[in-house]
């Protein structure tokens, strides 16, 4: 510690070249935390994905519907503890910009299925009491200034026509990684005006006794509707959201080669910067070795110079992309879940540790091996 | 007193040291069979023209460079077996070194700059503080401790590197060309601050200058040739006389 001040006079030497190499780890970390909360952002519904639940789907595609009749035949298969099941109604609302998740859902079994969401119980019970009720998500109600009595007109876009909604309640999420955007109204509303598709629903969720059992009931589940009109494909949560994730694209390879370049450009920006700062301190840093510093002392004043110009920047920068995500979702709609978490604040930093020692390492070992007599030669 | 023969109780010892450099393929003898013994608190002056290795034995008995052969020996450590961390450590508790061009960091007020070697010490802040201050009220620079290296004139620069050369109070004072750079004026003070440090403190002086009247203020003038000591005098007129003979080879 008694060595920073050492350090800290010399990052500020050159003033306009330490701005500018703070700045690039700005930049660079600023992006990291964007990619990191976008990677968050497709990735959620894979990392809160319940262990012991199963979506099944039409094994055609996703957008084909199920009867609603598997329901009680699915409950008969062993190991199955519950059933639920959605059906994605695709309004907007106003304006088809204004997107957000609706979900048309079966309202006995949907909260205990999904106990992550917290639904206050006089407005479940007010839900549960009004055809035309919906709950609406923390985010979504904030977003469009909805509040709890208000009667909410969505456009169909499937369906078609404008279907009007009461909102009953608003749901919270347990983790900041839930969802809180959908909106959820009765599936037997959604079964009494639709005009086409009646006793079909989108998709079921199952939820298991055994989480150990998972697999075996997905098979069993698809067995028991094998050759009918209406095949299924029974898959963990996980595998769905993952899969879901899939059609997208590649997005973690995506976020690791940007990632990647970014950090790499900036181990050679400051690489340069270091190196430069090095040459031009070779008399200063042969003073020091004069008067006693040994090599390893030398070698950690340049690393630690080296660090200091990335742990500035790196903090600069992930401190301005955790005000941005606290904004929230910046795209109106398409990453629901968008933050950045400790956990991966806590790895920008260490990124940002390693660059600055692995940049600082080439000048750090330059003034290392300094021969005295020669640098001062120089001067 | 300074010496060619050894009696072996002197502060610097040197024992047939060479120095051989390799350039362009030719080795360059900088040194050669050099032997001196220089005794605690003297105050010696090395002249001689460019390239008579004046630097170079100063390099050495600094223990920044090593020999090529011979032996150096400081208060009983010779030097010449030590390297890395050791000899750095060493250079830290022995040596004060004041160069022409002062080489204070710029970045560094005058306080830090004297500060510097004792990071090198156990002393804590409010020590090292207190050092640091005596250091420079010694120079007379005790009001321009908060003062840039670029706020200083030439000849103030060398007070305070000659603050930061005894601030760890070393062994011996290595000076190479203390005045070089400095007008006549600077240079007479920061030449009356280094005999005062010999003759008032008790400090061992050793400097390489080229020039006669800096030269006039050591106590031992001694003249180097081809990296070799071919003459010595007393300096002052109380002391004018020969001090020694070319060492025999």
């Amino acid at each position: 510690m008694k060595y920073f001040a050492l350090i800290w006079s010399n990052l500020r030497r050159k003033k306009v070249r330490t701005t500018l190499t703070i700045g690039s780890f700005a930049v660079a970390l600023f992006l990291y935390g964007l990619l990191a909360a976008i990677q968050t952002a497709f990735n959620q519904g894979v990392e809160v994905a319940g262990v012991d639940r199963l979506v099944v789907r039409n094994k055609v595609s996703l957008i084909m519907p199920l009867p609603v009749s598997y329901r009680e035949r699915m409950l008969q298969i062993p190991g199955v503890k519950a059933v639920t099941y959605a059906t994605w109604f695709g309004g907007y609302y106003q304006d088809p910009k204004n997107f957000f998740p609706q979900f048309a859902v079966y309202k006995e079994t949907w909260l205990k299925i999904y106990p992550e969401f917290k639904v206050p119980r006089g407005e479940w019970e007010a839900f549960l009491q009004d055809r035309e009720g919906c709950i609406v998500g923390r985010k979504t109600a904030e977003r469009f200034g909805w509040k709890i009595g208000d009667r909410v007109p969505l456009v169909a876009s499937i369906f078609g026509g404008v279907w009007e909604f009461n909102i009953r309640g608003i749901y919270d999420a347990a983790r900041s990684e839930d969802d809180t955007t959908q909106f959820w109204f009765r599936s037997d509303y959604l079964e009494e005006r639709r005009a086409w598709g009646k006793g079909m629903v989108g998709w079921y969720v199952v939820q298991v006794a055994d989480p150990n059992e998972a697999a075996r009931v997905a098979e069993a589940i698809d067995g028991r509707f094998a050759n009918s009109p209406w095949e299924t494909s029974a898959e963990s949560e996980k595998a769905f959201a993952a899969g879901f994730v899939k059609q997208v694209g590649n997005i973690q390879l995506l976020i690791l080669v940007i990632g990647g370049v970014v950090f790499f450009t900036l181990l050679l920006v400051t690489g340069n910067a270091m190196a430069m700062a090095v040459r031009e301190r070779t008399a200063e840093l042969a003073v020091l070795k004069t008067i006693g510093f040994t090599d390893a002392s030398v070698l950690w004043l340049v690393l630690g110079e080296s660090v200091a110009y990335a742990l500035q920047g790196g903090v600069l920068g992930l401190a301005a992309v955790k005000l941005f995500t606290l904004r929230g979702d910046p795209t109106g709609g398409l990453l629901p879940v968008f933050y950045l978490s400790p956990g991966k604040m806590a790895l920008g930093l260490a990124l940002t540790v390693a660059v600055g020692v692995v940049s600082g390492i080439i000048p750090a070992l330059l003034a290392m091996r300094l021969k005295i007599v020669e640098a001062l030669r120089r001067v | 007193m300074v010496r060619l023969d050894d009696n072996g109780d002197a502060l610097i010892r040197v024992r047939n040291l060479d120095k051989t450099y390799r350039r362009g393929g030719q080795d360059v003898h900088v040194l050669q069979g050099l032997n001196l013994c220089v005794d605690e608190g003297d105050f010696v002056a090395f002249m001689g023209p460019s390239g008579s290795g004046k630097t170079t034995l100063l390099n050495l008995l600094g223990g920044l460079d090593l020999p090529t052969a011979g032996s150096i020996t400081v208060a009983g450590d010779e030097i010449t077996r030590l390297s890395g961390p050791k000899l750095a450590n060493w250079r830290a508790r022995h040596v004060g070194f004041i160069f022409q061009m002062y080489n204070l960091l710029p970045v560094l007020t005058a306080f830090q700059n004297v500060e510097l070697p004792l990071m090198l010490t156990r002393l804590t802040k409010p020590q090292r503080r207190r050092h640091v201050e005596t250091a420079l009220a010694l120079v007379g620079l005790g009001d321009r401790t908060d003062y840039y290296p670029r706020q200083l004139s030439g000849g103030q620069e060398q007070r305070v590197a000659i603050a930061r050369a005894i601030v760890a109070d070393p062994t011996f004072l290595l000076c190479d060309e203390p005045t070089g750079d400095l007008d006549r004026r600077s240079a007479d003070e920061v030449l009356a601050l280094l005999s005062a440090l010999s003759s008032r403190y008790g400090k061992t002086v050793l400097m390489v200058t080229h020039d006669p009247r800096a030269a006039e203020r050591a106590e031992v003038v001694l003249h180097m040739e081809k990296g070799a000591l071919v003459e010595g005098t007393t300096s002052g007129p109380e002391r004018s006389g020969p001090a020694s003979k070319p060492a025999e080879r």
